[in-house]
């Protein structure tokens, strides 16, 4: 497949970097070979993006060494090098977070920092050959966009294929990619991995930073271990398993729940998974009285609208057993969190009802539906789900701060005594680290953050939890904890939500699976029925249900 | 574009997480006193400059100008006064920022709220004791104020209008009907302001400190510690100054929490704005015992700088009321040896030192732009 195997195309030698009391990277090391897939593998908080902008010169090491090879030729020095001089030399990194400008159409956003102009002293802008420009490279890699429409009318997988046009366009000819696929569906997935291995046939130079293992497998030639800031192992993917760069990853055996289901389903594209993986039996007979119950949370005929649409979510009905976990799938953007965010109470529905326990809440406040038995896991939870500045203690009663009051005047003083209680009991329940309870949740991991999110919410009495991507950004001993969390909650009868962009987690977890797109549920299957290539049809609306 | 905004500024929160952590409670004495102490010593420094060109000996100068506010009695009764107006007004726009508001209209809810205490001060029967009086004036004051700024705290809540905008236009109307009122029912001919109150003039504080004499401090320095202590104790101690400083913080994660913010929006711009209707008090009962147009004289622009480089904090407002009132009372003491303007050029010079070296300012400020 590639010439000279053996060439390396960069090499990073014990790189430390920190950023005051955090050592982001103590000790890495990294070898990619020209023309190969490398996979940087990595807990959240394990260094990988920070390494990875110490290549492409953001950030300066504090030590260590940095070598890259020019076109083919001998290792140069660069330590220490900027971002100009990295994109001189071809090294370009495309950000997990879009730096594209909205109002500006594709062809202007990739121009901008180097316009093309027209002859003459004014200098005016050549918008006909900047467009030509970018047609040529998308035919040219196989990355379609078009480049006269605007920036913020593209959908998020056309978003970043501008955003890799922009690195190929300034000349990089090696790719740094960071978690590329956390905002793709799986269509939009398979045809990001189709381009890089065009790219890989090209001879060029792609590092993938992900921490979804069936990524790794299915698209890496080598995969290099971060853990804690170090490079743990570099390992051939061919020569490894899932299971053993999880053990590396954490540093202790893990079991992949979640993961081996996509594995299982991906079998056929890429790698020969062996048949026998321990695929953690998805709740599939062991429903709580599904159906033989009267059901805890019951929506019917709901509409919801958001900005562009007036019918995002347009009249959804079902209804919730307790003990049971109905996952909903879907490309985002189908409604689903328009769903969600209706039933929590953040949103209004234009017309439908949501019973709770027969009691209708369509209307009630958010605390008000807290109270009546309502948890809601949000979605963002920088946003949503979390006061950052807040301390632990605090964030941990965030809704519930009615019920840590204390006489006083108007009964309105907060009982800090009780908030502290509560604080030591969540944060020992839920393993919540570092265990100071006054630490802002903004200095916390973000699985640790998650865990706040979800001891808040499920910490205390509730009947029906709405649970919004609830491990999404967070590492793998995080997710199998809330995953634990969440199978123990509906073997407690509590009824749950459950809204995912990781299908393999709605098939881990579910006693039912909903299609959503386009604002309805296209399809409702028992768990038994679905798998990925079942849904995937009904997730790009290929396929509607009968 | 839309579908990314929340990756944007997921990134920036991620970013700031690998900082150092910060000191979870921000009411803590420390970050209420560092921002007026740098404040202060880079205007000193400028000062000084600007001094020497004026060819004086800054010693001299600031010799003079802490003679003439802190070195004598009258004086530093001088610096009370004006910090009383400043600290209500400071007070007003800390409460305010804390929430998320950027209330631009203390000068007009100050106004008001000097207005309604001076017209209900003319309806008054004379000769009740001031004791006696003073809650009902305090109502008064906070009633005109708190309109002025519940009106801005509906409108955002209702209808999204930033506040920003909204307190600025109520300056504009509010001044103007007041204007009318004055001028139409209440003035003395040939002068700017109403007739001297019937009652509830209050004690100044030379009726109990002989050396204060001449000098307008008066009791309502006390109500200003106290509304001080009072919204504290709201901000940090209560649930609803929890749910007000999550609301400031992250609207989002408070709405999620079961916080209304339309709700929590008015609630604490009728309170600002009450706050800043009460420094009105100061002057109307406290010195001149009459309402005069245009007797705010920018104390509620003012205030604006003395929040922010009081931290939004109430203790640090009392303080940067302090030094405020020190530069405004001092360039009158040094008049004689540098133009007056020094001293506008020296608040200038604190406000942008502490715009460009506190963080918590710029982190207010990034607030409002994505608000």
């Amino acid at each position: 497949m590639m010439s000279s195997p053996t060439t390396p195309a960069i090499r990073l030698t014990d790189i430390h970097k920190s950023f005051g009391p955090v050592r982001a990277n103590r000790g890495a090391s990294l070898e990619v070979i020209r023309g190969e897939i490398h996979a940087l593998v990595g807990e959240n908080g394990a260094g990988k993006s920070t390494l990875m902008r110490v290549l492409s010169g953001m950030y300066a090491p504090d030590s260590g060494r940095m070598e890259v090879s020019d076109n083919g030729g001998a290792l140069r020095d660069v330590t220490g090098w900027n971002t100009a001089e990295a994109i001189a030399a071809g090294v370009g990194m495309v950000h997990q977070h879009f730096m594209l400008v909205p109002t500006l159409t594709v062809a202007e956003n990739l121009m901008l920092g180097a316009e093309l102009t027209k002859d003459g002293a004014l200098r005016v802008l050549d918008r006909a050959r900047a467009v030509q420009a970018v047609d040529e490279l998308s035919r040219r890699t196989g990355l379609r966009v078009n480049a006269e429409q605007r920036v913020a009318e593209l959908s998020v997988g056309e978003a970043q294929r501008v955003e890799i046009l922009k690195a190929l366009y300034r000349g990089a000819r090696t790719l740094i990619l960071d978690e590329p696929t956390a905002v793709l569906s799986p269509p939009e997935v398979s045809e990001l991995w189709q381009v890089l291995r065009q790219m890989r046939e090209r001879g060029e130079t792609i590092v993938l930073i992900t921490h979804k293992l069936d990524e790794v497998m299915s698209i890496s030639d080598n995969v290099t271990v971060m853990r804690h800031g170090r490079t743990i192992s570099r390992l051939r993917t061919s020569d490894t398993t899932p299971q053993q760069i999880a053990r590396e990853m954490v540093g202790r055996d893990v079991v992949l729940a979640a993961d081996m289901h996509r594995e299982a389903a991906m079998a056929g594209e890429t790698w020969a998974a062996s048949p026998s993986t321990s695929v953690t039996a998805a709740p599939e007979n062991g429903s709580l009285g599904s159906g033989l119950a009267l059901p805890a949370l019951e929506v019917r005929g709901l509409v919801v609208a958001n900005a562009r649409r007036p019918s995002a979510v347009d009249a959804v009905s079902f209804s919730l057993a307790p003990g049971e976990v109905l996952g909903v799938a879907g490309v985002e953007g189908n409604g689903q969190t328009e769903l969600i965010e209706a039933i929590a109470g953040l949103r209004r529905a234009r017309s439908g009802s949501i019973l709770l326990d027969h009691l209708d809440i369509t209307d009630a406040t958010v605390r008000a539906r807290g109270d009546a038995g309502l948890s809601h896991i949000p979605e963002d939870r920088h946003a949503r789900g979390l006061v950052l500045d807040y301390s632990i203690a605090d964030n941990l009663i965030l809704g519930q701060q009615h019920r840590f009051t204390r006489g006083g005047f108007l009964n309105s003083l907060l009982d800090r005594e009780r908030i502290g209680e509560n604080a030591r009991r969540q944060i020992a329940a839920f393993d919540i680290r570092p265990n100071d309870a006054a630490l802002p949740a903004r200095a916390l991991s973000g699985g640790n953050q998650q865990k706040i999110v979800v001891a808040r919410e499920m910490g205390r009495d509730f009947r029906v939890l709405l649970a919004a991507q609830p491990t999404r950004g967070v590492d793998v001993g995080a997710i199998e904890f809330i995953h634990a969390q969440l199978r123990a909650a509906r073997g407690a009868g509590k009824a749950i939500l459950l809204l995912s962009a990781d299908l393999a987690e709605i098939l881990a977890l579910s006693d039912r699976i909903a299609v959503m797109y386009g604002g309805r549920f296209v399809v409702v299957l028992p768990r038994a029925q679905a798998s990925e290539d079942v849904l995937g049809p009904y997730m790009t609306g290929a396929e509607q249900a009968a | 574009m839309t579908t990314t905004s929340p990756e944007i500024s997921r990134q920036t929160t991620t970013s700031e997480a690998a900082a150092a952590p910060r000191s979870a409670s921000r009411n803590t004495l420390e970050e209420a006193l560092l921002p007026s102490l740098v404040a202060l010593l880079v205007a000193a420094i400028i000062g000084d400059v600007l001094i020497l060109i004026f060819g004086q000996s800054p010693a001299a100068v600031f010799r003079l100008l802490l003679e003439g506010t802190w070195g004598n009695s009258y004086g530093f009764g001088q610096v009370l006064y004006k910090a009383t107006t400043l600290t209500f007004t400071g007070l007003s726009i800390a409460f305010a920022l804390r929430a998320g508001l950027f209330n631009i209209g203390a000068e007009s809810q100050l106004a008001a709220g000097g207005f309604v205490a001076a017209t209900l001060g003319l309806l008054l029967p004379p000769g009740l004791p001031w004791i006696v009086t003073l809650p009902v004036f305090v109502a008064a004051a906070a009633l005109g104020g708190g309109i002025v700024g519940g009106a801005a705290g509906q409108l955002k809540a209702r209808f999204g209008a930033h506040e920003v905008i909204t307190t600025i236009m109520l300056n504009f109307i509010v001044l103007a009907l007041l204007s009318y009122l004055t001028a139409t029912y209440l003035k003395v001919p040939e002068t700017l302001h109403t007739e001297e109150l019937k009652s509830g003039a209050l004690p100044r504080l030379s009726d109990y400190v002989g050396s204060f004499h001449g000098s307008a401090a008066n009791i309502v320095l006390v109500l200003a510690v106290l509304a001080c202590v009072l919204a504290w104790w709201y901000l940090f101690r209560t649930r609803r100054g929890f749910e007000l400083r999550a609301v400031g913080l992250q609207p989002e994660a408070a709405e999620h929490g079961g916080v209304r913010p339309g709700v929590v929006w008015t609630r604490a711009m009728t309170i600002s704005g009450a706050i800043a209707g009460l420094g009105g008090l100061n002057f109307v009962l406290g010195y001149k015992h009459y309402y005069e147009e245009g007797f705010a004289g920018g104390a509620g622009f003012l205030g604006i700088a003395v929040a922010l480089v009081g931290g939004t904090h109430p203790l640090g407002v009392m303080i940067a009321a302090l030094l405020f009132a020190t530069i405004s009372q001092g360039g009158l003491a040094v008049n004689a040896m540098v133009p007056k303007q020094f001293v506008e050029v020296l608040q200038a010079v604190v406000i942008i030192a502490v715009a460009v070296s506190v963080p918590e300012v710029r982190r207010l400020l990034r607030i409002q732009r994505r608000g």
